[in-house]
């Protein structure tokens, strides 16, 4: 027997390091203790498994340092379980068990099973020889028709074929080639590549060497995040092991292939998510997008032929070598082959990181594997594709995940960023809160996304403080055709995407404001006024926790809000055991 | 952090390629990019103090002033804004008294708005230096600020 602990961002963030220290201290001498990555149930962490002798696998949830002592006692000692914390078991048992059910793991195929850390884990699955098998072929012809076969679409949100791309970089003259892994994933809410970076580093390294191999690259850059210092670590630590093992470095297990990689850290600029703004930064300049055509596998980094593929992208590479293009184009609709990986967050039962095969509906995203909505709630929308994506409205959750039907509903597939809202979301307010997001991130070199996504900003603010004005809605969308025409980069190009598809869908949300002052959802804080109404017994709860001082009030007396002092938090709305605080 | 600086390709990458890594050194070091910080870098790489300049305003990451003793980075990611990210920033606000972007008076906290720290499940959250506090709300952050106060600090053993 073994127990692992899940050691991602995650994981650390809801005490798993204290876990691990606990469990360090208190295991008996004969069970060791590994880490592994992220096994996506971000809503159960901190997760530990048990891992039998037989490989028979257990998972924990809720793991907090205080619950080693008892898990050691009855899981590890006493044999037993603990079934009010068990959360999955390979069996199909747990609590939680539904939310991997209906998912299918190729990217995240090792993700949570083995430690990131320790190339011999990769090794023991099968890691590397995905490489081998190319390396023995020989021929990056039939490796790029292999690529094209699986269906691959580049799933940094674009979706261009990604053995076509490969043909393009291999078709290039040039004496230098590179491959890049876009590792620089800006999308607020999104953090799919972070998790593979953090769980299974070596996959999207032996990813970038194959493509190496097609292309005919001796080069590769990783350009990540410096916001992601642990997947920086690992990544360090990867290809420092497989330069040792010689599956990166000159002569790659000793064949006539060299294959260097190099880390890149990003110094916080949305826009380098754009690949030629991308190569102008590994180059040490500003990041700013040009001009495209010549595209990348032409003239790239250092005026070289170079290919660029997101994270996910590399990932699922070694699994198609492996396993065939027929068995992974054996999964999606006729134009999207695969899967996808989504980051599942905002009002849901189970967030997490998950992967679904193509072609499965939103809705069975957000309720069979998601769990529904928070709090009983009501489905309202999913954003998907972060700011450069738009808001799905629930009446189309039968939409099914597939790049040409989400582009139809005017939100595109993204990188995986997707966020579920409930009736309590303000779609004006998650239009703007984009808007601001685009907005301080465009580079500056288009006149409209500089200067338009600014004009329209400053309407969608005073819509929300409810000073909105008659015209507003037709001025934003005026602005947004302009913005979207005029711009060089997808950032400019999707950037008035969230506003278009709220404006679409959502309409009465910014008449409601602009013509009534009101906030349908209750959120827009210059357009609500809590009061105190009669069921109030005078507790004296919201009165104490009021952080403006502007309760007032005797015990047992009806308590009043002073509206000048009154800051709208909410915090006496969320503490009102009697439904005596009114939100208007 | 950025242990390698001689980098094997230096031959094709140039002295600007090193830039980007270099100005992370040093904020490393620093804390941020002084004036004599940025000359450092161009007398190792002859790249005129404008350029290096340019590169260093364009990306987030660098600062021009020294901060405080602890940053505090208020997420404002998506699903941190659903679920009453500036509630949060507006405590923090009250709390210490320093908006996105400002120190506080006596130099303990910096605090700033980030796009997104990447744990949506746990949102929303803020990170203080390398901690991230996850599942807040805005009695829970004030804890969270109090906790980092000196006073505190020297009574715990």
């Amino acid at each position: 027997m073994k127990v692992i602990v899940g050691l991602a961002s995650c994981g650390i963030a809801a005490g798993a390091e204290q876990t691990r220290q606990a469990l360090a201290a208190r295991l008996p001498k004969d069970v060791p203790l590994y880490i592994t990555g992220c096994i996506g149930m971000c809503y159960r962490e901190p997760l530990v498994e048990v891992r039998g002798d037989d490989g028979h696998r257990r998972l924990y949830g809720g793991m907090t340092a205080d619950r080693v002592e008892r898990f050691v006692s009855e899981v590890v000692q006493g044999r037993g379980e603990i079934d009010e914390w068990l959360v999955w078991t390979d069996d199909g048992r747990g609590s939680e068990a539904k939310f991997l059910a209906s998912q299918v793991r190729i990217v995240l195929r090792n993700c949570g099973y083995i430690d990131p850390e320790r190339i011999e884990d990769y090794l023991a699955v099968g890691g590397y020889q995905a490489l081998k098998k190319v390396l023995d072929q020989n021929d990056p012809e039939a490796l790029i028709q292999t690529m094209i076969d699986s269906g691959l679409r580049g799933r940094g949100g674009a979706g261009f074929p990604t053995g076509l791309k490969w043909r393009f970089a291999r078709s290039s003259p040039g004496a230098n080639k590179y491959v890049i892994c876009n590792a620089d994933e800006g999308d607020p809410g999104a953090f799919m590549d972070r998790s593979v970076l953090e769980s299974d580093p070596h996959s999207v390294l032996e990813g970038m060497a194959i493509c190496g191999h097609a292309i005919g690259a001796s080069h590769g850059y990783i350009y990540v995040r410096a916001e992601y210092p642990l997947a920086v670590k690992r990544l360090r630590i990867a290809v420092a092991q497989a330069e040792e093992k010689g599956f990166l470095g000159d002569k790659v297990m000793g064949r006539d292939f060299s294959f260097h990689v190099q880390l890149k850290e990003g110094a916080g600029a949305f826009v380098c998510g754009e690949e030629t703004a991308l190569i102008a930064s590994i180059e040490g300049r500003r990041g700013m997008p040009r001009i495209r055509p010549p595209f990348p596998a032409v003239k790239g980094v250092w005026d070289s032929p170079t290919n660029i593929n997101n994270v996910e992208t590399f990932a699922n590479v070694p699994w198609i070598v492996q396993n065939g293009a027929a068995a992974f184009a054996r999964y999606g609709t006729e134009k999207s082959k695969g899967t996808k990986v989504f980051a599942a967050s905002g009002k849901i039962v189970r967030g997490g990181l998950i992967e679904v095969p193509m072609g499965i509906s939103i809705r069975d995203i957000v309720f069979k594997v998601c769990g529904g909505i928070k709090d009983g709630r009501q489905f309202k929308a999913v954003q998907m594709g972060g700011p450069s994506g738009g808001c799905i409205p629930a009446e189309l959750g039968h939409t099914v995940i597939d790049y040409e039907s989400l582009t139809k509903t005017g939100a595109i597939m993204g990188s995986g960023g997707l966020v579920v809202m409930d009736d309590a979301t303000c779609m004006v307010g998650v239009a703007r809160f984009f808007l601001d997001f685009t907005q301080r991130e465009s580079c500056g070199k288009c006149t409209f996304c500089r200067i338009g996504t600014k004009r329209m900003l400053e309407i969608l603010t005073r819509i929300t403080e409810g000073k909105g004005k008659e015209g507003d809605i037709e001025l934003l969308q005026e602005l947004a055709d302009r913005v979207k025409n005029t711009s060089l980069c997808g950032l400019g190009q999707t950037a008035p995407n969230p506003v278009l598809t709220t404006l679409k869908y959502f309409r009465s949300e910014y008449e409601a404001h602009i013509a009534n002052r009101k906030c349908p959802a209750r959120q827009c804080k210059p357009l609500v006024t809590y009061s105190i109404n009669e069921k109030c017994t005078g507790c004296l709860l919201c009165k104490v926790r009021c952080p403006a001082k502007a309760i007032t009030g005797e015990r047992k007396q009806r308590h009043v809000i002073n509206q000048d002092l009154c800051t709208r938090c909410g915090e006496c709305y969320k503490v009102c055991r009697y439904g005596a605080v009114d939100r208007d | 952090m950025n242990e390698r600086m001689n980098f094997k390709y230096l031959t094709y990458e140039g002295q600007e390629g090193r830039l980007i890594p270099l100005l992370q050194k040093v904020q490393a070091e620093d804390g941020y990019l002084s004036r004599e910080g940025l000359l450092r870098i161009h007398e190792e790489t002859g790249v005129p103090l404008s350029q290096i300049y340019g590169v260093a305003t364009f990306y987030a990451q660098f600062r021009f002033t020294p901060v405080g003793k602890h940053t505090v980075k208020v997420c404002h990611g998506t699903a941190c804004h659903v679920n009453g990210a500036e509630d949060i920033s507006q405590a923090i606000r009250e709390e210490i008294g320093a908006g996105h972007g400002e120190t506080t008076a006596d130099g303990l906290f910096s605090v700033e708005k980030v796009a997104c720290l990447g744990c949506c499940s746990l949102a929303p959250c803020i990170m203080v230096d390398e901690t991230t506090h996850g599942k807040l709300t805005p009695t829970l952050v004030r804890k969270v600020l109090r906790g980092y106060a000196p006073s505190q600090k020297e009574e715990t053993p």
